[in-house]
C-alpha cells in the first residue's frame, strides 16, 4: 500500500512471518512492513480483529509485532536491523 | 428502631451494611470518597484460606464457603465479581528452610484441627504449575482456594447495597462522632447523621474515627504495591505465594499477570492517595523472573498502591468498641482482608443485632493492644 | 550519565533549543529522546534531508537541520532512542534503552514530549488503511514512502491541507479531501484576522496550501460530520454526510486528523497540575511563563504545555533553559529577563495566528462522541460507546472510575487514544463540562517496561529498606 520515492542507501534483508523482506537500513520496522505491503501487522488482543499501524510515532500502540523473539515491540520506534526476524502472528 | 451508621465504603464497610439491610436495620454507609478506592479494589484478589494467621482461619473457611454461594449475598450482581473457585492457593518452598517451614505449618494447621493445606512433593507441584521454574521443590496449597477482580467485586457489593437500601454517602469525610441520647451523631462533611449504632470500617483511617470518641488503637498503616502486565497466553491457573520472598503472583481471567506480595510504596493519608515507588520494585521483578521463567519476556504496563491499615499482629480488629456501647470496629485487615469481607459483615451484623457472633471474635478484639499499642 | 543539572525529554523543536540553550549558559544537560535522531514529530528525520526534499515538504523544513546541528555542537549529552519510563516530582527519571533500564537524577526537568493527532473515533477506525495524516506525513519524511494507492484524508485543520499538497507533489492520487471545518467558522474566524495578518507567514503559509490544493484539482468536499470506514479486513470506503445527504467514497487508505493535542502522559506521571484549555478543547500542565509547572523540579516546553506550533516551541524551550539557569543559580533573575527579551518578541510574533487557527479548527461538539454505539472507543481493549454508557449508568463519575469497569485505558498505550473520548463520554451522559471528569491517573510505568529490564534496574533497591 505504501511506495519508496527513492532506492534504499543502504539495502538489508529482514524476516517477516519466515519470508525474506527487503529493506531500507535506516527505515522502522513498520515502515518496511508497510512498504512490504502488509494489511495486518497484527490482531487484537481482545478479539482477534486485524490492526496496523495508526499513528507511526509511538503512541497508539497499534504497530506490535513480536521482534526476534520479545512480543509486543513497538515497530513504528524500533529500526530495522539486517536479519531481524519479524513476526507479525505467533509463531 | 435501631438505625445504624456505616463508616467506610471499603468491603467490609459494604459488607457489614448489607447484612444489617438483611436484618432489616435502616443504615446509612460514609464513604470520604469512593466505594472501594483504597484497598479492597486495588488489592491482589486473593480468596485464599491458605497460610491464614490462626485466628483468622475460621473466618478465612467460612468466608470461602460465601464466595462459593456469592448470588445469595450479591443476587445478580454475584457475576461481576470474577470469582475464580478451585484453582488453588499454592505457596512454593524453593530450599530446604521453605520445606522446613511447610512442613511446620502443615503439621500446626492440621493440630488445630483444619485440613484445607496440604503439603505437595516437586511433582505434584510442577503438575499444577508446569511454568515453575527448575529449582522449586515442594508447595504448600490450599487447593479450593481460589481470587476475584477487586474492583469489580466492590462494584458489585456497591450494587447489592444499593439495591437493599442502604443510604450511600460518598465524598463524605466523617468528621466528628458525639454521643447523644438515643447513640450516636456522626458529623461528615455532608451533612449530619443520627443513629443508634456506628460501625467504624475507616481502614488506614480507622484510628482517627477512634480518636473521635477517646479509644486510642493502633495508628500503623501502609500501602502495598502491585504491578500487572499487558495480557499474556494462558500459563497459570492456581495462585501462587512467596515463602522466602515477597510475591503474590496470578493470571487473571484476561491473561494479565499481576504482581503483589506486599511491597511497600508511598502513603499518603492525608491526601488520600499511595503511590509505587520505582526503586522497590525490581526486588519484586527478580522474584518474579527466579520462579516464572516465562515472565523474562512480560511486560509490565501499570502499577499502583493500595493504603490500608496494619496492626502490629497483622490481624485486625472486629468487635466492640473499648470505651463506647453502640460502637463497633471492623479494621486493621493487614493486608489479607479481601477475601474475609462476606463473613466479616455476616458476623458484625449478628453482633450488633443479636448480641453474639457465630464465630469467635476473641482474638479480634479492640482491647488487646498495650498502651503502647502492641498487641 | 546518571545526574545532570538538566534532563531534557524530546528532541523536537522545544527540546532541542532547550537544551542547546542550557548548554550554553553552562549547564550539564541531557537530551533524551525515544527517536533515533533529532527532529521530534515536526522535524523528522531533519538530518536526513536532501535538498531535493524541501520542494515536496515544503521550505520550513530547514529549520529542523539548523536546530539539530546547533544542538550538536551544543556540548549537551545526548541519549537517542531513550524511553522514559517515570518522572519524579523530585527530578528522579526511569529511562529505558537498548541496553536496559536505570534511574537517574536531573536537577531540573524540562519535558518536552510535543503533541499528538486528536484520537476522534469513528466506526471502524480500527481498520488496516486507516491512519493518522500525521502518520503518512512521519512516512512520507522519515522514509520516503507514499501511497501508492488512491487515499481520501478527512478531517480539520492545516495538517490536512498541508499533507494533500505534499502527497499531491510527490504524485499520490488523491481521491478526495473532506473537510470537516463547518463552513460559518471561517466568517467568525476572519474577525481575528486583522491580528493575525501581523503574523504573516504562518498565515500565508496556510492559505497558500488551501490554493494548491484546489488547483491541483484536488476533490474538496466540505461541511462533512459522521465520518465511519467500511470494510471487511481492511479499510475498504469511507462514508460520510454533507447537506446533500450521505455519500462513499472507496478507499483503501484513509488518512484522519482533526488537529493535535498536547501530550500530558509525562506531566501527569510526575503529578504536576493541569488546566483545561477551553480554545484548544485539551488538558495541558499548568504553566507559567518560563514554563515551570505546579512542581519545584519540572517545567515543560513546546507543544507539550499548549498547542503552539513548532516556532514558537523553540522559543519556549529557550526561555525554559533561561529559567533553569537562573533557578540553578547559573544566572540571576536580571540576566534571565534580559536575555530572554528576543525570545519573549519572537514568541508573541509565532502566537498571533493561534487564537484564529484555534477557532477555525475547533473540533465540533460531539465529535469525540460518536453516535454509533457500536464505535470501538479504546482500541487496545476494544472497548464501545455503549460499554462506557453503562459505566456511567452504574455509577462511574470520572475516567478512571470507567477504567476499573470497563478496562478503557488498560492497554498498552494506557488511555493516549481514549482518554479524550472517555472524558467527553462520562460528560456528556452525566451532563457536566469535560474539565469536571478529570484525566487519568498515570503512575509508572509511562511506557511498557520489560518487566527483565524492572529486574535488572540500575539504580534500584536490593533489599527493601525496614521501617
Amino acid at each position: 500500500m505504501f511506495r519508496k520515492m527513492h532506492p534504499p542507501a543502504t539495502a538489508v534483508t529482514i524476516f517477516v512471518d519466515g519470508q525474506p523482506v527487503s529493506a531500507d537500513a535506516a527505515d522502522s520496522v513498520a515502515a518496511v512492513l508497510l512498504a512490504a505491503g502488509v494489511v495486518r501487522s497484527r490482531n487484537s488482543a481482545v478479539s482477534t480483529s486485524p490492526r496496523a499501524p495508526y499513528c507511526m510515532m509511538g503512541v497508539c500502540f497499534e504497530c506490535l509485532v513480536e521482534i526476534d523473539g520479545e512480543p509486543d515491540r513497538q515497530a513504528c520506534l524500533t529500526p530495522v536491523r539486517a536479519d531481524m526476524h519479524v513476526r507479525t502472528v505467533p509463531a | 428502631m435501631t438505625r445504624a451508621i456505616v463508616i467506610g465504603g471499603g468491603l467490609h464497610g459494604m459488607s457489614t451494611a448489607i447484612h444489617l439491610r438483611h436484618k432489616g436495620v435502616p443504615t446509612v454507609l460514609l464513604e470520604k470518597n469512593v466505594t472501594g478506592q483504597h484497598a479492597s479494589g486495588v488489592n491482589a484478589g486473593g480468596v485464599r484460606r491458605l497460610r491464614r494467621h490462626p485466628a483468622e482461619i475460621p473466618l478465612a473457611v467460612a468466608a470461602l464457603e460465601r464466595w462459593m454461594n456469592l448470588p445469595s449475598l450479591l443476587g445478580r450482581h454475584a457475576a461481576l465479581c470474577g470469582f475464580v473457585a478451585g484453582v488453588g492457593q499454592i505457596a512454593i518452598a524453593e530450599n530446604d528452610a521453605d520445606l522446613r517451614w511447610i512442613e511446620q505449618r502443615a503439621a500446626e494447621v492440621r493440630t488445630l484441627g483444619w485440613t484445607h493445606e496440604e503439603v505437595i512433593d516437586r511433582a505434584e507441584l510442577r503438575r499444577l504449575v508446569p511454568a515453575l521454574a527448575e529449582h522449586c521443590i515442594a508447595g504448600l496449597i490450599s487447593r479450593q482456594d481460589g481470587h476475584a477482580v477487586p474492583y469489580l467485586t466492590s462494584q458489585a457489593f456497591r450494587l447489592r447495597a444499593l439495591e437493599l437500601g442502604v443510604e450511600l454517602h460518598e465524598q463524605a469525610r466523617v468528621v466528628g462522632l458525639d454521643r447523644t441520647a438515643d447513640g450516636w451523631r456522626v458529623i461528615a462533611s455532608r451533612g449530619a447523621f443520627e443513629a443508634d449504632l456506628v460501625v467504624n470500617c475507616g481502614g488506614a483511617w480507622a484510628w482517627q474515627v477512634a480518636e473521635m470518641i477517646g479509644e486510642h488503637l493502633p495508628r500503623t498503616y501502609f500501602a502495598p504495591s502491585m504491578m500487572v502486565t499487558a495480557r499474556m497466553p494462558r500459563f497459570l491457573e492456581p495462585v501462587v505465594l512467596g515463602i522466602g520472598r515477597k510475591l503474590s503472583f496470578k493470571q487473571s481471567e484476561t491473561g494479565t499477570v499481576v504482581i503483589g506480595g506486599g511491597i511497600n510504596g508511598t502513603p499518603d493519608l492525608d491526601g488520600d492517595r499511595a503511590d509505587p515507588r520505582p526503586e522497590r520494585l525490581p526486588i519484586s521483578a527478580r522474584t518474579v523472573c527466579d520462579l516464572f521463567p516465562i515472565m523474562r519476556r512480560a511486560v509490565i504496563v501499570r502499577t499502583w498502591a493500595g493504603l490500608e491499615a496494619c496492626m502490629p499482629d497483622e490481624i485486625p480488629v472486629i468487635g466492640p468498641s473499648i470505651v463506647a456501647p453502640g460502637l463497633f470496629h471492623a479494621f486493621g485487615f493487614s493486608g489479607h482482608g479481601f477475601a474475609l469481607s462476606p463473613v466479616v459483615g455476616a458476623l458484625l451484623a449478628e453482633l450488633i443485632a443479636e448480641g453474639r457472633s457465630s464465630l469467635s471474635l476473641e482474638a479480634f478484639r479492640a482491647d488487646r493492644f498495650n498502651s503502647t499499642g502492641q498487641a | 550519565m546518571n545526574q545532570c543539572d538538566l534532563a531534557v525529554i524530546g528532541a523536537g523543536p522545544a527540546g532541542m533549543a532547550a537544551a542547546t540553550e542550557g548548554a550554553r549558559l553552562g549547564l550539564d544537560t541531557l537530551l533524551l529522546d525515544e527517536q533515533v535522531a533529532p527532529g521530534g514529530q515536526i522535524y523528522r528525520n531533519a538530518e536526513g534531508m536532501r535538498p531535493g526534499d524541501f520542494a515536496l515538504l515544503g521550505d520550513e523544513y530547514r529549520r529542523g537541520a539548523e536546530l539539530a546541528a546547533a544542538f550538536r555542537a551544543s556540548g549537551a549529552h545526548y541519549e537517542p532512542g531513550s524511553t522514559i519510563w517515570h518522572v519524579g516530582a523530585d527530578g528522579t527519571l526511569g529511562v529505558l534503552t537498548g541496553t536496559g533500564a536505570r534511574l537517574i537524577s536531573a536537577r531540573r526537568v524540562i519535558l518536552a514530549p510535543g503533541a499528538m493527532e486528536r484520537p476522534v473515533a469513528i466506526p471502524g477506525w480500527t481498520l488496516p488503511g486507516v491512519m493518522g495524516a500525521g502518520a503518512a506525513q512521519t512516512l512520507l519524511k522519515a522514509s520516503g514512502q507514499v501511497p501508492d494507492v488512491p487515499v481520501v484524508i478527512a478531517g480539520s485543520g492545516p495538517l490536512t491541507w498541508l499533507i494533500a499538497c505534499q502527497l499531491a507533489r510527490a504524485g499520490v492520487a488523491i481521491s478526495a479531501l473532506l473537510v470537516t471545518t463547518p463552513a460559518d467558522r471561517i466568517a467568525r474566524a476572519l474577525g481575528h484576522l486583522p491580528r493575525a495578518l501581523r503574523a504573516g507567514g504562518e498565515l500565508l503559509k496556510g492559505i497558500g496550501w488551501i490554493r494548491e490544493a484546489r488547483s491541483r484539482g484536488i476533490r474538496i468536499v466540505t461541511g462533512v460530520t459522521a465520518l465511519a470506514v467500511q470494510g471487511e479486513g481492511r479499510a475498504e470506503a469511507l462514508t460520510f454526510t454533507t447537506a446533500s445527504g450521505r455519500d462513499s467514497i472507496p478507499a483503501s487508505i484513509m488518512l484522519l486528523h482533526e488537529g493535535v493535542i498536547p501530550r500530558i502522559h509525562l506531566s501527569l506521571a510526575a503529578r504536576c497540575r493541569h488546566v483545561w484549555d477551553e480554545a484548544q478543547l485539551c488538558w495541558k500542565p499548568e504553566t507559567d511563563a518560563w514554563g515551570a509547572t505546579s512542581l519545584d523540579r519540572i517545567a515543560v516546553a513546546g507543544d507539550a504545555g499548549g498547542i503552539m506550533g513548532a516556532s514558537a516551541a523553540e522559543t519556549l524551550g529557550r526561555l525554559a533553559a533561561l529559567d533553569a539557569a537562573s533557578r540553578l543559580g547559573r544566572i540571576s533573575t536580571v540576566e534571565r529577563d534580559r536575555t530572554a527579551e528576543p525570545q519573549r518578541a519572537a514568541l508573541a510574533r509565532h502566537t498571533t495566528v493561534r487564537p484564529l487557527l484555534d477557532q477555525l479548527f475547533r473540533p465540533l461538539a460531539g465529535l469525540l462522541t460518536p453516535d454509533d454505539d457500536a464505535t470501538i472507543i479504546c482500541r487496545c481493549e476494544e472497548v464501545t460507546m455503549a460499554d462506557l454508557r453503562d459505566a456511567v449508568a452504574q455509577g462511574a463519575t470520572d475516567a478512571n472510575c470507567a477504567k476499573l469497569l470497563t478496562r478503557c485505558g488498560m492497554g498498552p498505550c494506557q488511555g493516549r487514544m481514549c482518554g479524550p473520548a472517555v472524558a467527553a463520554v462520562i460528560a456528556r451522559a452525566q451532563n457536566v463540562p469535560v474539565e469536571a471528569v478529570g484525566t487519568w491517573r498515570i503512575r509508572f510505568p509511562v511506557r511498557p517496561l520489560p518487566l527483565a529490564a524492572l529486574a535488572a534496574l540500575e539504580g534500584g533497591l536490593d533489599a527493601e529498606p525496614e521501617e
